[in-house]
């Protein structure tokens, strides 16, 4: 029995017919009773978990008054995207894992009291924040995702000017392209990065940096740059019919229904609405694929994934919601082939069943293929969600960035690349990760950033 | 931002020209990349190869075919209207540089994106002879200016009504066949013409060029939607291309990804006539 009150969410086979959001928040009733659990540390061990420091135990103290105004004053004092955060970031990673009482019962859910702080706000109408005097200083802003956004918002609240380039049409990265209504709305998205606009920061939309403006052009019209390009070019296996019709990158599939929503007959761009759908990957991606897919109106999604379900790298709820709308978990299993139907269509995908042999450099069991395995699973649609490499159009025409082979740009631990005056952060430096990891690596830029400028 | 229509006429049935403000994407513009379009909040994002730029007026000239029903909705729209996005410049510029006599066959509208090309070919030194060609004389288009940007013009009509009564590939091979030395041929338009020019080209020893343009979702590299094989390997358009060698570029499967969405289009254009409503469940 859990000690957490319980999350209010659709039920199963409601929700798999819906985009609307799963979780619907704690009631003000169960915020405070959870709130009351908490020890109030004095050494508080969560804060170190968060990426960008939120003064945990203070708001937490400020619910248990029932200040849900006054909490959501202290998050953001460090954190301008909770509501955003409250739902997506993996707290049982960071703050919740450090929460002492974890060691006897459950954590704090501190998550969970984050998104209610944030929702209350919203609800009785976001104060505009105060605007600080100028600096004089101007900051360009590569990208409008997470860590772009965290930049932009801590650079604008000390005064500098500050301009986001984004080559969407819509600002918010992987927010609006990536994760799906169902698990964070993207009106929600569009009043934090409001708030952001509030700050002062402008937001250029349509504006591709290294075809508009090179890199180098940029650093001579601004006085620091931060590049938060995030994700780029989707990975794929490498496997015989991966361009065939009908196989989807994830980046390509979730764009399509999330930013462009294809879910929604009244908005033009296509998706195919398929039978019979494999999500190959075990990432928080490829559950957000294939939960979308579902709701499109698959008859079968299954989740391909080469290890088990005890290394599955999404988040356990995203797994256990998955599991809960009837996802279908095919482990230790690995495609091998796509196989071709009529007009170059796909028809199946030949797997393999894999055993897990002696751990690997990175620690886990290094999958083995079963000799004999191979077995045909029925599919007319494969959304690969084995991961991303980092977009390369912001290195045309930029003399001096030094990347890594992977072709990750190389910061050093103030975030700061190899071109004074730059910093960068985000899945643009680690390579694909989480939400809240970025929103720390673009925190702890702007404080580069802002510490250059004052020099 | 919005992106104001300058200028819309219709060049010949079914094909109409635009020149939108978008002085940030016409400042950097080049011969050889594309733009996306979309045309209101419900639109799709479609990509259309850059047919002029203008960086002094801030302006970019596309010119598009009616075919599915994001191009039939543009199509009806004037000048003073506006588009809600106009990204761009995306895909690698052509590289152009001196190299003596360059073919440009461009065929359809596909003689669209290989007018700025003669124009560069040519301000860089090199001889342009232009093939163009199209279904019969009153679906030629550009042919005023491809005359005026190139040293040469050699038209091709499938019925004959105007120049060369056969393909473009036809006037290539006589070129090809001819006295004069050729130092690279540049082909845009419809895949299956790109794909008969490489198959003419491909015995002779001669760089061969195409534009491609496959289905895509936002041009910077991120959805991998565009992806073609080019010599067995996959390459994104949006980011390696539009240009790629043509002798090297899986034709077929480009043509099969190009038709993906066949229904899903079709349903499109039949919901939009009928002038069906959101709740409407005729598909």
């Amino acid at each position: 029995m859990s000690i957490r009150p319980k999350m209010p969410q659709q039920a199963p086979e409601g929700r798999i017919t819906n985009f609307d959001e799963v979780a619907l928040g704690y009631t003000e009733e169960q915020a405070i009773l959870e709130a009351e659990r908490c020890l109030e540390c004095k050494n508080p061990k969560c804060v170190e978990g968060c990426p960008v420091n939120i003064d945990i135990p203070g708001f937490i103290s400020k619910i248990k008054e029932g200040d849900f105004q006054e909490a959501i004053t202290i998050i953001k004092a460090t954190n301008t995207l909770p509501a955003v955060c409250g739902r997506v970031c993996p707290q049982e990673e960071q703050c919740e894992k450090l929460c002492i009482l974890g060691n006897k019962s459950e954590p704090i859910a501190i998550g969970r009291l984050e998104r209610i702080c944030a929702d209350r706000e919203r609800e009785v109408g976001v104060k505009d924040p105060v605007v600080a005097p100028s600096t004089g200083k101007t900051v360009a802003i590569v990208g409008s995702g997470p860590a772009g956004l965290t930049a932009a918002s801590d650079l604008a609240k000390v005064g500098h000017s500050v301009t986001i380039f984004e080559a969407l049409h819509e600002a918010g990265g992987v927010l609006i392209y990536g994760i799906p209504e169902f698990r964070l709305p993207k009106a929600i998205v569009k009043e934090e990065v409001d708030y952001i606009r509030k700050l002062g920061a402008d937001i250029k939309m349509d504006y591709v940096i290294g075809r508009i403006l090179t890199l180098d052009q940029l650093t001579d019209r601004f006085d620091a740059v931060f590049l938060g390009t995030g994700a780029g070019l989707p990975k794929f296996m490498g496997i015989e019919g991966e361009n065939l019709n009908g196989v989807y990158s994830a980046n390509e599939f979730l764009t399509r229904v999330n930013l462009m929503k294809a879910y929604n007959n009244s908005f033009d761009t296509p998706i195919k609405r398929a039978s019979n759908v494999i999500v190959v990957g075990g990432g928080n991606v490829a559950m957000d694929a294939a939960r979308s897919a579902l709701r499109l109106g698959a008859d079968e999604v299954s989740i391909v994934y080469r290890r088990s379900d005890e290394e599955l790298p999404a988040r356990r709820e995203e797994i256990e919601h998955a599991k809960e709308e009837g996802i279908v978990f095919r482990l230790l299993t690995n495609p091998v082939r796509i196989i071709e139907g009529e007009n170059m269509s796909v028809n199946g995908v030949e797997c393999v069943r894999m055993e897990l042999g002696e751990p690997d450099e990175s620690g886990r069991r290094r999958p083995e293929v079963v000799e004999g395995s191979e077995h045909i699973v029925d599919a007319d649609i494969v959304i690969m969600a084995i991961g991303t490499s980092p977009n390369p159009i912001i290195f045309d025409g930029s003399k001096g960035l030094e990347v890594t082979p992977w072709g990750t740009i190389v910061v050093d631990e103030a975030g700061m690349s190899s071109i004074e005056g730059v910093c960068a952060g985000g899945d643009a430096v680690t390579g694909a990760a989480t939400v809240i990891s970025a929103m720390g690596a673009g925190k702890l830029a702007a404080d580069t950033i802002n510490k250059y400028l004052s020099k | 931002m919005a992106y104001k229509i300058i200028e819309k006429r219709q060049l010949v049935p079914d094909v109409h020209l635009m020149n939108i403000q978008a002085p940030d994407v016409a400042a950097a513009a080049k011969a050889g990349q594309f733009i996306i379009l979309r045309i209101d909040e419900a639109g799709e994002r479609i990509p259309l190869t850059i047919a002029d730029y203008n960086a002094d007026e801030g302006s970019v000239t596309i010119i598009f075919q009616e075919m599915g029903k994001t191009t039939k909705q543009l199509a009806k729209m004037s000048a003073g209207e506006e588009l809600l996005d106009f990204v761009g410049p995306l895909g690698k510029e052509s590289e152009i540089e001196k190299l003596g006599t360059v073919v440009l066959v461009g065929g359809g509208v596909g003689i669209a994106p290989i007018y700025p090309q003669a124009k560069e070919y040519r301000a860089a030194g090199n001889k342009v002879i232009s093939i163009i060609g199209a279904r019969n004389k009153d679906m030629l288009i550009l042919e005023a200016e491809m005359i005026a940007a190139s040293d040469e013009v050699l038209v091709a009509t499938d019925d004959g009504s105007k120049g060369h009564h056969g393909f473009v590939t036809d006037l290539v091979k006589q070129l090809l066949d001819g006295e004069e030395h050729i130092d690279r041929i540049v082909a845009i338009g419809p895949p299956i013409m790109m794909r008969a020019v490489a198959d003419v080209t491909g015995p002779y020893d001669v760089e061969t060029l195409v534009s491609l343009n496959p289905i895509m979702v936002d041009g910077t590299g991120m959805c991998g939607g565009c992806r073609v094989n080019v010599g067995g390997e996959v390459k994104f358009a949006c980011v390696d291309g539009p240009e790629f060698n043509a002798k090297d570029v899986d034709f077929n499967l480009l043509m099969s990804r190009l038709s993906f969405y066949r229904k899903e289009e079709a349903d499109a254009i039949t919901k939009s006539q009928k002038g069906c409503g959101d709740d409407c469940k005729c598909q």
